[in-house]
């Protein structure tokens, strides 16, 4: 048994036991951070918090829902809507998260592809970076799934259809994930334990992870310069605040992550009360019906550009397309060979090449909602798939001619 | 200053994702055009009723006889809505209706004729002319029929004929059929022959009592069910449940639909329902109320919100500032 003293104060008595004041300067106090960055870096808190959100109005709402295809519906538009006291609010505030956590995702990752983030030391970042990707689109599709409206059906019944792999017919792999021949009872109630209770629970490890493959390496910083971490952090100390390179993380840092999470709080609240159609689709406010397919059949806003990748090729074509176009995402770190961490207006032509995978995500997204029954845009639809394809290649040559930048004093 | 331009750039892509995928997208999905590709615009015309859609179509179908019809048809009731009425002629002319319309509840060749008690104060006064002109016609469902007096309430043409007696009853009921509406009344009378309301416990029958024992309960149910076999008969499909119908529609689309319902949805069996605009407004009022009741706390609690963050993001600059005062 350890000696323990007996301890004067809370913070003592907690701090014998678990390290409490340890615990604070390993991950608050002395958890340094570059003085060297933008807002974009306030944009991981911004996603863990809104992961809290998520968590939060989730647990109200798991408290009235009902996963039964009879009961779903009402228990959502109906009991969750107009019967529980401000359940509405914590509905609209999850279906709002829900959306905006893909918003800042995607900041997020282009401000990594952006500077450089995800290199030289920064690999695993990006890789459960990516893994987290994954994880909040399995947790958005599983949650979209459970009003049982017309959407959810649907786009559930075409999303599972793609796992017949084409030409390869496994329609017994599709049968097995649904549990039914279409989306039914059991469809729901496996969604429903994914939604709840195993992706959140996967979504909270990979959060470590993340931050845990952080620790080392550091952030990262907006010239991407080299810091010698323990220097800088002794001229702090020291209090040389002035000539240091960094800033601890609380609360210097956090001071403005949480003015950047008011920000963002103004625009979450504003969506939530006065503009929420984009994040919470009228169509599913029709109950599921299997007899009607929409005229439209759309996922949400934030896989626009996957299924746009899906769509205009042939069946396999297109669901080999789709399988590359995520898995590249992946390898990013792989396949940019320069040996720069800088930011992309430092990196010759992979400035030029960042920019063109804006415009192609966005155009593909948009491409992914218009009917491609017209020409044109299956057409547009086409070439910007095809162009998205070959942004890999493209990336993996001309990183390997970038020339290395000296970096001055 | 370089945070600015990098926030407005970031501003500037999710706009134009946002105006991409939401307004542009949804106008070219809902886009109707004619046959040469031509965009049709539908807009609401404030609840008044003259024909205006009904030509537009036939012209588009290039059908010159029914374009032919249908002038001369909405010609017709724009000469009668110029005739003065007498409302004490009209209650004579009244008692026609009654008939049908007599609060039995029961079924007149597909649906219950509703109750008229507000009919002069939801009801647009050229609508009810065309109507009791032609029930088919003035619902722009006569493509239905063969012969437009097989509409269940068809044989009226022939019993209310002439032109000084339909304007003595349409100002009958402008006068003693009006008066205060509730949402519930004007929704009744106007929607629930057709459709039912769940969330409000409304069927085709009317408000669902409450029953002592379960076999009440069971048999009302057979007699719903029944009566929505015999709605289904005559309009194809049963008409959807309207319960969360404000939600899944927009506001132009509810409007537009009302009005004219084969504009958003060509060849549907719903008729028209000619409400005036305010029959219109108890109606939305009262589909809110199912559907979409935090509505109004919505819109009360959201400055509210939206104020604390707005203070809350001052007091963090405020913060930040000083936290960050001795860097550089
Ligand atoms: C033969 C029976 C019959 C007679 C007579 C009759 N109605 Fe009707 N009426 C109906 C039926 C049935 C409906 C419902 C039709 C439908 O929904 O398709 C109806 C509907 C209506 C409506 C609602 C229309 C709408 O679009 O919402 C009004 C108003 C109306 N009748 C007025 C009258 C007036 C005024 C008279 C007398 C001049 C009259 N009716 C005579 C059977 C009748
Ligand atoms: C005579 C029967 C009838 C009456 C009266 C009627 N409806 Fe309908 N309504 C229908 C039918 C049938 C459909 C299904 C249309 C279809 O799917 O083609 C429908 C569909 C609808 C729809 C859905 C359209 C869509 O996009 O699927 C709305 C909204 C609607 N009605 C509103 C109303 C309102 C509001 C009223 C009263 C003011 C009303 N209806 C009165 C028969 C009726
Ligand atoms: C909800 C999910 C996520 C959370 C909570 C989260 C959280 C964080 C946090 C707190 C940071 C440090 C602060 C910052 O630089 O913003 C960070 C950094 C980083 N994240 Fe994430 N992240 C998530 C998803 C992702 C995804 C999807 C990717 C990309 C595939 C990603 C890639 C990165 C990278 C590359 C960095 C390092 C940035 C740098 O060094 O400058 N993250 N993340």
């Amino acid at each position: 048994m350890a000696h323990f003293e007996k301890a004067n104060s809370l913070n003592e008595w907690m701090d014998q036991r678990i390290g409490l004041n340890t615990l604070k300067r390993v991950l608050n106090t002395e958890y340094w951070i570059p003085k060297d960055i933008n807002f974009l870096w306030a944009m991981g808190m911004v996603l863990a918090a809104t992961f809290g959100i998520l968590v939060i109005s989730g647990i109200f709402l798991l408290m009235y829902y009902k996963p039964d295809t009879n009961l779903a519906f009402d228990s959502v538009n109906y009991t969750i809507m107009a019967e529980v006291g401000y359940g509405w609010l914590w509905r609209h505030i999850h279906g709002i998260g829900a959306s905006l956590v893909f918003l800042i995702i995607y900041i997020h990752m282009f401000t990594g592809i952006y500077y450089g983030s995800y290199k030289r030391g920064r690999e695993l970042i990006w890789l459960s970076g990516m893994g987290l990707f994954v994880a909040f689109s399995a947790e958005a599709f599983s949650g979209y799934m459970l009003p049982w409206g017309q959407m959810s059906y649907w786009a559930g019944m075409v999303i599972t259809n793609l796992f017949s792999g084409g030409s390869l017919e496994a329609y017994g792999l599709v049968e097995w994930i649904r549990g039914d021949y279409v989306p039914g009872d059991a469809y729901l109630t496996r969604f429903f334990m994914l939604h709840v209770f195993l992706i959140p629970l996967v979504i909270i490890g990979l959060i470590v992870l993340h931050f845990g493959t952080l620790r080392l390496p550091h952030v990262n910083n907006q010239e991407g310069a080299e810091i010698d971490f323990e220097e800088a952090a002794d001229l702090w100390k020291a209090g040389k605040r002035k000539e240091s390179k960094v800033i601890p993380f609380s609360p210097v840092f956090l001071s403005k992550d949480v003015f950047v999470m008011g920000v963002y709080f103004i625009l979450f609240f504003y969506l939530v009360f006065y503009n929420f159609n984009f994040a919470m689709d009228p169509v599913n406010f029709d109950p599921a019906d299997g007899l009607k397919t929409p005229a439209h059949i759309y996922p949400e806003w934030y896989f626009l550009w996957s299924y746009e990748i899906l769509r205009p090729f042939s069946k396999d074509v297109g669901l080999i397309a789709f399988g590359i176009a995520q898995a590249a995402l992946f390898f990013l770190p792989f396949i940019d060979r320069s040996p720069n961490v800088a930011p992309a207006h430092k990196r010759g032509l992979f400035k030029y090449w960042f920019w063109a995978l804006i415009v192609i995500m966005i155009a593909l997204t948009a491409l992914g909602k218009l009917p491609p029954t017209d020409p044109l845009f299956a057409t547009l639809g086409l070439i910007f798939a095809v162009a998205f394809l070959f942004m890999g290649p493209i990336l993996f040559v001309i990183t390997m001619f970038e020339k290395k930048i000296e970096k001055g004093a | 200053m370089r945070e600015l331009k990098i926030f407005a750039v970031v501003v500037f892509f999710s706009l134009l994702t946002y105006w991409l995928v939401e307004p542009y997208a949804h106008h070219q999905m809902h886009m109707k055009v004619d046959k040469d590709g031509k965009e049709i615009v539908i807009k609401s015309h404030g609840f008044t009723y003259d024909g205006t859609d009904d030509i537009a179509e036939a012209e588009r179908k290039g059908d010159a006889a029914l374009v032919t019809k249908k002038k001369a048809f909405w010609a017709d009731v724009k000469t009668v809505a110029a005739l003065k009425g007498n409302a004490a002629a009209g209650e004579t002319v009244f008692a026609n209706c009654i008939g049908c319309h007599n609060g039995a509840n029961i079924n007149m060749g597909g649906v219950i004729p509703p109750n008229l008690d507000h009919s002069g104060a939801i009801y647009d006064k050229n609508y009810l002319i065309a109507l009791i002109k032609d029930p088919a016609m003035a619902g722009n469902v006569d493509h239905k029929y063969a012969d437009t007096s097989l509409h269940p309430m068809g044989s009226i043409k022939f019993t209310v004929s002439d032109n000084q007696q339909i304007a003595d009853v349409v100002a009958y009921m402008q006068e003693k059929k009006a008066g205060e509406v509730t949402p519930k009344e004007a929704f009744t009378e106007a929607c629930v022959r057709c459709h039912a309301v769940r969330y409000t416990k409304t069927t085709q029958l009317g408000d669902t009592p409450k029953f002592k024992h379960k076999k009440d309960e069971l048999a009302h149910e057979i007699k719903v069910i029944e009566e929505q076999d015999l709605v289904k008969a005559y309009m194809g499909n049963l008409p959807p449940d309207l319960s969360m119908m404000i939600r899944a529609r927009g506001e132009h689309f509810m409007e537009t639909f009302i009005e004219n319902p084969q504009g958003q949805l060509a060849g549907t069996s719903m008729p028209r329902v000619g409400l005036n605009q305010e029959g219109y407004e108890k109606v939305k009022e009262y589909l809110t109320e199912a559907g979409d009741p935090s509505k109004k706390a919505r819109e009360q609690l959201g400055p509210w919100v939206i104020g604390f963050f707005v203070f809350f993001t001052i007091l963090a600059f405020l913060w930040k500032k000083s936290m960050w005062r001795d860097l550089h």
